[in-house]
């Protein structure tokens, strides 16, 4: 066991090697979190082009069930994470936000793309985009681009998976303080 | 079936046609009170349209020539011949109405709804015309040209 788990430089403890067996020390939420960050089962959700970009990463070529991604739920109530893969028009805005309610917490929200940034190429001379998806819910990690490369959603993946290593909340990392 | 056999059979039907050749297609223009009884024909007849593939709204009032104008355009198409036909419909842009086409082609009910909800064409003897795309307390028409909404759209 220590030999698996040492070797691991994200696992969040010590092994401690004793004759008869090894002992583990660690905080319950660290082991929590790391366990937590490496099964986050996103919601089957797009609403427009970057859709194919995240098909795309969850297929073979990509393939995000190597970071734990590979349980895709087609319900809010099973899903841990949700990706804004596309436009929100005025019309889908309450739709999102029920969603993101229906979701168990802890979720996560993952921006993908300009439009779900910022409105995107839709930002002047439209009347029925929402001009990011933060508007509406929480996001946790941005991904610019239009669409993003799915080496750039990997990306975010990784990064929101580090973020929930580090153990803080959203509401946390909003309220700290910087350390000098 | 030719674009000129489509002419012939058209101007033997309806002499108030109008024929547009500029495109590969044919287009034919068809005045707002006559358009019923040529769609019909245009299913029925010696055409046998029996796919209208498109349906939309062209509004001119952006032009000089067009202050007051929209012109409704259908796409059809035979499974038979398969030779497509162009048919346009010019409106008041003030007073836009036009007879409902979807007893004759049922895909015409959702597409007139969104023309509808869009351009502000009205439909008449439409079964259903709410809004379709837009949310239900939605004002104005915003594929019109002078469209204007303060609070949804930055202009650049």
């Amino acid at each position: 066991m220590k030999n698996d788990l040492q070797h691991k430089e994200d696992f969040p403890g010590q092994i401690h090697e004793l004759p008869g067996g090894g002992i583990i020390i660690s905080s319950f939420n660290d082991i929590v979190n790391w366990a937590r960050s490496n099964s986050l089962w996103p919601l089957t959700f797009a609403t427009s082009c970057c859709g194919i970009e995240m098909m795309s990463v969850a297929s073979s070529k990509y393939d995000f069930s190597r970071f734990g991604f590979e349980v895709a739920r087609a319900t809010p109530r099973q899903a841990d994470v949700i990706i804004i893969a596309g436009t929100i028009v005025n019309k889908m805005a309450p739709v999102l936000k029920r969603l993101y309610d229906q979701m168990a917490d802890p979720k996560y929200v993952i921006a993908m793309g300009a439009c779900a940034i910022s409105g995107g190429p839709f930002f002047y001379n439209t009347y029925s985009v929402v001009k990011g998806a933060d508007h509406i819910i929480p996001v946790d990690v941005y991904i610019p681009g239009c669409p993003p490369r799915p080496e750039a959603l990997l990306h975010a993946l990784i990064t929101l998976q580090q973020k929930i290593k580090s153990g803080l909340t959203r509401e946390q990392i909003r309220s700290e303080k910087p350390t000098v | 079936m030719t674009n000129e056999e489509l002419k012939q059979h058209i101007t033997t039907h309806e002499a108030s046609a109008v024929f547009d050749e500029t495109g590969e297609w044919l287009n034919v223009y068809i005045e707002p009170a006559v358009w019923k009884s040529f769609a019909q024909w245009l299913k029925k007849g010696e055409l046998g349209m029996d796919y209208l593939f498109c349906l939309t709204c062209i509004d001119w009032s952006a032009t000089a020539a067009g202050k007051t104008l929209l012109t409704m355009v259908y796409h059809f198409t035979a499974t038979t011949h398969r030779q497509p036909l162009v048919v346009k419909v010019k409106l008041d842009r003030n007073n836009p109405d036009i007879e409902t086409v979807c007893d004759i082609w049922r895909t015409a009910e959702f597409l007139e709804r969104e023309v509808a909800e869009l351009f502000g064409v009205r439909f008449l003897h439409h079964p259903d015309l709410r809004k379709l795309i837009l949310t239900d307390d939605f004002e104005g028409y915003p594929l019109r040209k002078d469209f204007e909404d303060p609070v949804n759209m930055i202009k650049l």
